[in-house]
């Protein structure tokens, strides 16, 4: 097996506000191999834009990394300089954010933006960075590239913003994106052509992707495994169809169950009861407990991750089995 | 069967909001956007006692613009909207309150410096339904009917989840006894646990009290789960209309099969787990539509006749309807698969 782009060990982003401390992220581990696709599926609040956050080092004040290691290609990002960071950012790893008009500067062409990304790694010349920069925009399908870096971004539309965005992202062959919610605020038929040049462009490439979404069936489309977090931890990972198809955790269960294509039109859904839990008044043991159908006695303790057959849970009554036949 | 909402012929257009500056500019030949936009075109439409209607179509379509019409919450630039035979509105105003709407955004549809009980007995006190003295009862019974616990009434939004401010939404809407309610993407800001939940509140409470509803919404599953009949809506035309399951089945107009196609769909006792396509293109700016049928830029079936005339809306069978020159191809196509 080809060494991971990128490993992240037990990490913990808290952020210590006044009315205590939120564990945003608590204990959160999974390896990427180079190319491949990961999906981190969650509900608002979850924790997975934060997990985002924590790999680039972007979490501010007043939260911070108190715990673990992210290793990007060999280098430990946890104790770099804000300098060292910097020099990585953007070239190494890079982010897509959901919301593509908030992402880009009004003021500036998108070919100055462009160009303020790649001076920021690279000394390029004036003819060379125009040229980079029209030939991504072409990959990620941007008509006639080379007149659209005089454009302005309220020249664009909201799917052609977001592919500016991911051309953005791409400007220096990262060997990681993290990609949060990127086609959320787009329609769907503008969401169908993004995903499919997601696809091919991870393929292209080789940049690994992070694709962060609430929404099981569009990171399934992409994703060759998946993390799913509740209240700040993984809860489930595993391959994307043997998750979906044999779910361990009864809150991956429940997530798969509530979608309406699984239930015959008309009739009620299969419902999670109650709601998520705030992440400052978590209930003691498995945070799950009190929404779950399985919850004992047992559960008043915190599960670990279990792992087995390239697949970890973290649950003492995983779902049709036994916790002793799994392990 | 008796078409309990009608709506005939409604138009809706936006024009610029031009200052008297703008309007001198653009006299002497400034720049300055004159054009208005048909958010709602020639829309023809019943729906009948008892049933839920779903309207889908991408973002600027014109599904949210009619479903404020059809709640009197603006009035149509041409055409009427009647309930039961009476009109929705009289010389620009809305004169019924036998039509009720439930909002995407519960952060920003109630009030967050009144109290939520106050919130849904303001309407019914106004018009009679219940009295100052009785509004506590009142308001309680309809607390415990959209399942939130009626000592809560004396809470503000900011104390409640969004889950259940979509129920403080529903029970001020419902408390006004309605014979229609009109939910524009009732369940789209919710987390997906709490979808589920919604909808199911919403299934039962309009099969208890035999409400009438059109359902607004861009997510075809939720759609599809709850209507008996769809609208499929490009640039403010409904370009498909029928039965859900026959429409989404076999759709006859070209954008109905792309759109349906092109949401992800997880299919799980088959190889191929996720499964969606592409349209091709954009929609076009409703500024400037295009000739013809508005949908031929990005249809594969397009030919000369739908560049040239916009196609008018024909029967396919009893109860379905389609704007398009080549549904029969479309309608072919579709079986065959």
């Amino acid at each position: 097996m080809t060494d991971p782009v990128l490993s992240v060990q037990n990490l913990r982003t808290h952020f210590f506000t006044r009315a205590g401390v939120v564990k945003a992220v608590d204990d959160v581990s999974f390896d990427l191999a180079p190319g491949e696709i990961m999906g981190l599926v969650g509900e608002s609040g979850s924790g997975k834009t934060v997990t985002g956050f924590s790999l680039l080092g972007l979490v501010d004040e007043p939260g911070r990394i108190v715990e673990g290691s992210i290793r990007l290609q060999g280098t430990e990002l946890t104790t770099l300089s804000d300098v060292e960071l910097r020099k990585r950012r953007g070239r190494e790893i890079s982010m897509i954010f959901q919301d593509p008009i908030a992402t880009l500067n009004p003021m500036l062409t998108i070919g100055q933006q462009m160009r303020l990304a790649i001076d920021a790694h690279e000394r390029l010349s004036k003819r060379a960075a125009e040229a980079r920069s029209a030939q991504l925009l072409e990959q990620v399908g941007i008509p006639s590239a080379s007149a659209r870096l005089r454009a302005y971004p309220h020249e664009f539309s909201g799917g052609m913003r977001q592919r500016v965005a991911i051309a953005i992202a791409l400007l220096h062959r990262p060997a990681v994106i993290v990609a949060d919610e990127p086609t959320t605020a787009l329609d769907v038929s503008i969401q169908a052509q993004i995903l499919f040049q997601m696809r091919d462009l991870a393929a292209e490439t080789g940049t690994a992707l992070i694709w962060i979404s609430h929404d099981l069936a569009v990171v399934s489309s992409l994703a060759s495994k998946l993390a799913v977090m509740y209240a700040g931890r993984i809860v489930e990972q595993g391959p994307t169809a043997t998750l979906l198809r044999d779910p361990r955790h009864p809150y991956t269960a429940g997530l798969i169950a509530s979608l309406p294509a699984m239930t015959a039109p008309g009739t009620p859904l299969t419902q999670i009861p109650g709601t998520t839990p705030s992440l400052l008044s978590l209930p003691p043991g498995c945070p799950f407990a009190p929404r779950c159908e399985f919850a004992t006695q047992a559960c008043m303790a915190e599960p670990e991750m279990q792992t087995a057959g390239g697949r970890g849970w973290r649950c003492f009554h995983p779902v049709g089995h036994t916790a002793e036949a799994l392990t | 069967m008796n078409d309990f909402v009608q709506i005939n012929d409604v138009s809706r257009l936006f024009g610029p909001n031009l200052s008297t500056g703008e309007k001198i500019a653009a006299r002497l030949g400034g720049k300055v956007e004159t054009r208005s936009v048909r958010a709602v075109s020639d829309v023809t439409l019943s729906v009948r006692r008892g049933e839920t209607l779903g309207l889908v179509g991408e973002s600027g379509c014109g599904k949210s613009t009619l479903g404020r019409l059809i709640a009197g919450i603006l009035s149509p630039t041409s055409g009427t909207v009647s309930i039961d035979g009476a009109s929705v509105m009289q010389n620009g105003t809305k004169v019924t309150t036998r039509v009720q709407t439930v909002f995407q955004d519960p952060f920003a549809s109630l009030d967050p410096r009144m109290k939520v009980g106050d919130t849904v007995s303001e309407g019914p006190i106004a018009h009679g339904l219940t009295t100052k003295s009785n509004a506590r009862t009142y308001v309680a019974e309809w607390f415990e009917r959209v399942g939130l616990d009626p000592v809560w009434v004396d809470r503000y939004p900011h104390q409640f989840s969004g889950g259940q401010r979509q129920r403080i939404a529903i029970a001020r809407a419902l408390a006004m006894q309605p014979d229609v309610l009109i939910c524009d993407e009732p369940v789209a800001s919710l987390d997906v646990s709490i979808q589920a939940q919604i909808i199911n509140l919403f299934l039962e409470l309009t099969r208890d009290l035999r409400l009438t509803t059109v359902f607004i919404s861009h997510d075809l599953s939720v759609v599809q789960h709850v209507s008996d009949r769809v609208a499929v809506m490009y640039l403010g035309r409904i370009v498909e209309l029928g039965p859900v399951a026959e429409v989404f089945g076999n759709p006859a107009h070209p954008y109905t099969a792309a759109l349906f196609g092109s949401v992800p769909k997880l299919v799980l006792d088959a190889d191929e787990l996720v499964r969606f396509d592409t349209i091709e293109g954009e929609v076009p700016s409703p500024l400037s539509p295009p000739s013809g049928c508005y949908y031929h830029p990005r249809c594969p079936l397009a030919t000369a006749e739908c560049r040239a005339k916009q196609p008018v809306t024909q029967p396919v069978s009893d109860l379905r309807a389609v704007a398009c020159h080549n549904s029969e191809k479309q309608l072919a196509k579709t079986s065959a698969i």
